[in-house]
């Protein structure tokens, strides 16, 4: 029994990070340009694309991949963001929805004709492969793999937020642009940099979630509803509040498919309006 | 003067009869000479578009094969994307094709609801209607006009449930997706494997859409069955087996049985090693060895650019059969009742084995073959050991 | 289009009187298309119900299917188990599906737009799912079939020629037309105009916003439900999809072409969606999708006000150089 709950917690805690790590950059993205970027998970999508070509045309291993992931997506995104998404950023929330569904659409439809529409494949380096004994209990490898991979990113983040010179001004921002611009910060660039990271971590997220959430044109689509799911709760413009989101959701989940397979997904969209009730401005909220 | 006059009128009279007679045959030749058109609808974009390209192909194919002519007519493919994904486009679709094309023939369908909902359009304008890929036992029986050269899920499952039941298999739980083929395959493998005298102690359900098979699998490893049974549909395969592989269910000594819809022969080669060994049930594999079988997939996989036939491509090649051989029976005649009539009975070997349909239901009777995954140069395919011949859709 | 302080005049103007006749010179110009035209005056009557709330409103709603569901399966399901009767049946849905409107508007008017969003977005997929499980009683994902409706007033029954659903999608589409345009023209129609260019000092007037919200969001949705009991009762089937997403992003896009705003917008920006699929999407669905992003895109970027945004900018313009 308590077995159980620890491989479901476990799962549960693996795929939240993976959630985070993917919607952390739309956390930020929507706290500090108050942009509503559907979109985000084509980002993610870009860098899982990307990583299977590394792998496959270039033949670099899975794990030199990842970085190839995630520097497509952040050019991607720095090459969108001075582009379009620039000229949208005192739009209504209704012209971004739409145009970031227009985006999405596109990527799909580009996915499609060049991948085809199939699921694609990922060969996981060895080490990576099958399960773990700890103290009698089965840990899936590539589980634990990605559990490491996320606590180190956010430890990253959290120093580069909290004691870089950039990361003040970043917080600078979120708090009040036009202070911030007042005070000599280049606004325009903490936000292309900032949207380069967040798209870079999402690709480098869709990379490692190959093996878990899959990958096809459709993804940006299946997955839209858990990135923002993740923001919402846990409120834009901070780290923290998507990670508890995050985390809280990935264990509700695949504790809500464990136990009650019969009610699965439905127990996470109940989750989420319980919490959006409770926390309408989410749950580590800044934006009023 | 008067042999002048006769010969006239004996050539104006010899005139008269031949065009008499040629008047007589004329509307033969004059009806033969409409284009026998057929209307194939099919999901070519969207999240089951491998189906719709495998039976597009198929269907061209056949073409190709035996000529683009059927008793004195010649056949014209409309082919038309309903996308999959929106029942009253399919029917809006067919309604269409039947009101301004004239469309003698419908066929494809890669859904059941796109047949269920295509059904009363079929039956009021009594054209014949013929459901390639959708696989829920009830198809057929909503129109007297429905003809099915695919399969259906309870016809593909009962062999299995049967086979496990003799192979040490005790204990099962099963793991199907949510909806109308899921629920008839699980239906019918738990009635037979408890008839069979085996148990089933769990039967899990998961959603149609990007479903997540991590901790569903995780709960049959903890179960501890003797054998997993599985069905998704064809292109979720790579998600079960892969969970499957990871988890160490088969270390754990569980076993993993399914429908072939699980081991599709388009995507055998991406899921790779953890298929091997699997054993499967379904009437169709790429490895048949037939040898109308090894033609057909020659001739396939060179004219799609090496991607393989799969068990949807025999239903739109064998559904392209019927239609030319019962038009053959009728002479050219595109009466949908006439058609029909000419289809019940008919049976042929196809590359999928002898197959035949079924006059009171109009469904496909056919043998089901039990397979193993093996590998083969490089390729991996699904090899029969054993088979069930001529089974009828028990229905679920 | 005249308006007055950019609101419907009171008399119908010559355009709105010529946009109401194209339907009907429709009818006897294309005969073998009217299922298609009936499905187009469904979605418009969908993408209306929409405007009211979104155009009006500003409540960005992406579940807004999930009305249209329900009174789609409401209706198919009264048909199913004996009461094919149409017009009642149409009223029925209209109620159940505000019913679920007022019940989940209490989720939506709190919060911001993410949060509605969000909310919004999550109804949807709850409704989505519950039809799925209830397959017992919706027929789940292969859809509910056996929908037999009686005819209309028991002379018009509904045939393979589509006459007479596309005689009677039009005459609800004009009725409720009315009502919403009477709607937005009326104080309450003025108090939402208020609302969508200044929410925060609404209560300085002693506007009570929520309550305004609950209302036009309840309006919405029983008109969406008159939408999908529409599309069940002159397609005899109700399918999953018409609780899904991908509906509710069609919907929106329809309305973003036409424009929002202008009641008219929703209307033209479904026809011109829908002819241009039916087109383009047999050419090559691939390219069709991605098309259809870069026009939402280039809209959004260029043509903010959708198709009537622009056709009324250069009428204006026409005007202005005449004089």
């Amino acid at each position: 029994m308590i077995g159980n709950l620890i491989g479901v917690l476990f799962d549960g805690i693996a795929y939240g990070s993976l959630l985070f790590i993917i919607s952390i950059g739309l956390s930020v993205t929507m706290g500090l340009m108050n942009f509503v970027n559907l979109a985000h998970g084509a980002f993610a999508m870009l860098g899982g694309y990307a990583c299977v070509i590394a792998m496959t045309r270039l033949g670099l291993p899975f794990l030199a991949s990842l970085p190839v992931a995630f520097a497509v997506s952040a050019i991607a995104g720095i090459v969108l963001e001075r582009l379009l998404y620039r000229r949208l950023y005192r739009a209504t929330h209704l012209d971004q929805v739409l145009f970031s569904i227009g985006l999405i659409f596109m990527a799909i439809a580009s996915a499609t004709f060049v991948f085809g529409s199939q699921q694609q494949p990922v060969q996981l380096p060895e080490f990576l492969r099958g399960q773990v004994r700890v103290l009698g209990l089965d840990f899936g490898a590539y589980r634990l793999f990605l559990i490491a991979v996320v606590v180190a990113i956010t430890a990253a983040l959290t120093w580069l937020i909290e004691r870089t010179r950039f990361g003040a001004q970043v917080r600078a921002s979120v708090d009040n642009q036009q202070a911030s611009a007042g005070l000599g910060i280049n606004v325009e660039r903490v936000f292309s940099l900032t949207f380069a990271l967040g798209s870079g971590l999402a690709g480098l997220g869709g990379g490692l979630g190959i093996d878990v959430l899959g990958l096809d044109p459709t993804f940006p689509l299946k997955y839209m509803v858990y990135f923002l799911l993740v923001v919402a709760v846990g409120g834009a413009g901070t780290i923290k509040g998507p990670l508890f989101a995050a985390l809280i959701l990935g264990v509700f989940d695949v504790a809500g498919k464990y136990y009650v397979p019969q009610l699965g997904s439905f127990v996470i969209y109940v989750v989420m309006v319980a919490m959006l009730l409770l926390f309408p401005h989410g749950l580590v909220g800044r934006r009023a | 003067m008067k042999n002048r006059n006769a010969s006239a009128r004996r050539r104006f009279i010899t005139g008269l009869a031949a065009t008499v007679a040629t008047a007589a045959w004329a509307p033969r030749f004059a009806f033969a000479a409409d284009p026998l058109k057929i209307g194939l609808i099919l999901p070519l974009t969207g999240p089951f578009a491998s189906t719709g390209r495998q039976i597009e192909a198929a269907c061209r194919l056949y073409i190709a094969r035996n000529g683009d002519t059927v008793a004195g007519r010649k056949v014209q493919l409309m082919v038309k994307d309903d996308t999959g994904l929106a029942p009253e486009t399919t029917k809006r679709i067919a309604q269409e094709m039947v009101v301004q094309e004239h469309v003698t023939i419908l066929a494809g369908f890669g859904l059941t609801p796109l047949a269920l909902a295509t059904a009363p359009v079929a039956t009021e304008a009594k054209v014949p209607m013929i459901v390639m890929a959708a696989a829920t036992s009830i198809i057929p029986q909503r129109s007297p006009f429905i003809v099915r050269s695919g399969f259906a899920l309870p016809q593909v499952t009962a062999p299995m449930a049967e086979w496990a039941s003799k192979n040490k298999i005790k204990k099962v739980v099963t793991l199907v997706t949510d909806y109308g083929p899921g629920l008839d395959a699980e239906k019918t493998f738990v009635k037979r494997f408890t008839e069979g005298g085996g148990s089933v102690s769990d039967s899990l359900r998961t959603p149609l859409r990007s479903p997540d098979y991590a901790p569903f699998l995780q709960r049959v490893k903890d179960a501890k069955p003797d054998a997993l049974f599985a069905f998704v549909p064809s292109g979720e395969g790579t998600g079960v087996l892969k969970q499957f592989a990871e988890r160490g269910l088969r270390e754990a000594g569980i076993s993993l049985i399914c429908t072939g819809d699980v081991l599709d022969d388009d995507l055998l080669d991406t899921i790779g090693a953890p298929a091997l060994g699997v054993v499967s049930s379904h009437h169709y594999s790429a490895a048949h060895p037939s040898p109308e079988n090894k033609a057909y997939v020659d001739a396939f996989m060179k004219a799609n650019g090496g991607m393989r036939p799969n068990f949807h491509s025999v239903g739109g090649y064998d559904g392209m059969h019927l239609i030319y051989e019962a038009v053959k029976k009728t002479g050219g005649d595109g009466d949908g009742e006439k058609i029909v009539a000419a289809m019940k009975g008919m049976s042929w070997t196809s590359p999928r084995g002898p197959m035949s349909i079924d006059p009171p239901t109009r469904d496909v009777v056919q043998n089901v073959y039990i397979r193993k995954v093996e590998s083969r140069d490089g390729h991996y395919w699904n090899v029969e050991f054993d088979q069930v011949d001529n089974v009828k859709d028990p229905g679920a | 289009m005249k308006t007055v302080a950019g609101l419907p005049t009171r008399k119908w103007t010559k355009f709105e009187i010529g946009f109401w006749l194209l339907p009907v010179v429709a009818f006897f110009l294309f005969p073998k298309y009217l299922t298609l035209g009936s499905q187009i005056l469904i979605a418009g009557l969908f993408a209306l119900s929409l405007d009211l709330i979104l155009g009006y409103a500003r409540i960005i709603s992406l579940g807004h299917a999930a009305y249209f569901g329900v009174g789609a399966y409401t209706a198919g399901l009264l048909a199913k188990y004996g009461w094919g009767e149409p017009i009642s049946g149409l009223v029925a849905a209209a109620i159940v599906a505000a019913a679920v409107g007022l019940i989940t508007s209490f989720l939506v008017v709190r919060g911001q737009d993410l949060t509605r969003l969000m909310v919004t977005l999550g109804i949807g997929l709850m409704l989505f799912e519950a039809a799925n499980q209830a397959s017992s009683i919706t027929g789940g994902v292969d859809g509910l079939s056996g929908v037999e409706m009686r005819p209309i007033f028991g002379v018009f029954a509904f045939g393979m020629d589509g006459r007479t659903a596309y005689v009677y999608s039009l005459a609800v589409l004009f009725i409720v037309f009315c009502f919403a345009r009477t709607l937005v023209r009326s104080p309450f129609g003025l108090s939402l105009r208020g609302i969508r260019e200044g929410e925060k000092r609404m209560p300085a007037i002693g506007v009570s916003v929520p309550r305004k919200l609950i209302a036009v969001y309840t309006i919405g949705a029983g008109i969406a439900g008159i939408a999908g009991a529409l599309l069940a009762q002159t397609t005899q089937f109700v399918g999953i999809d018409t609780l899904g997403f991908p509906r509710s992003a069609e919907l929106m896009i329809m309305l973003v072409l036409g424009g929002t705003g202008y009641l008219y917008g929703a209307i033209v920006g479904a026809a011109v969606f829908m002819l241009l699929q039916d087109y383009l999407a047999n050419l090559s669905a691939v390219y069709w999708q991605f098309w259809l992003g870069l026009l939402l895109v280039a809209i959004v970027m260029f043509a903010r006000g959708g198709l009537m945004g622009g056709a009324i900018a250069l009428s204006r313009r026409w005007l202005r150089s005449r004089t």
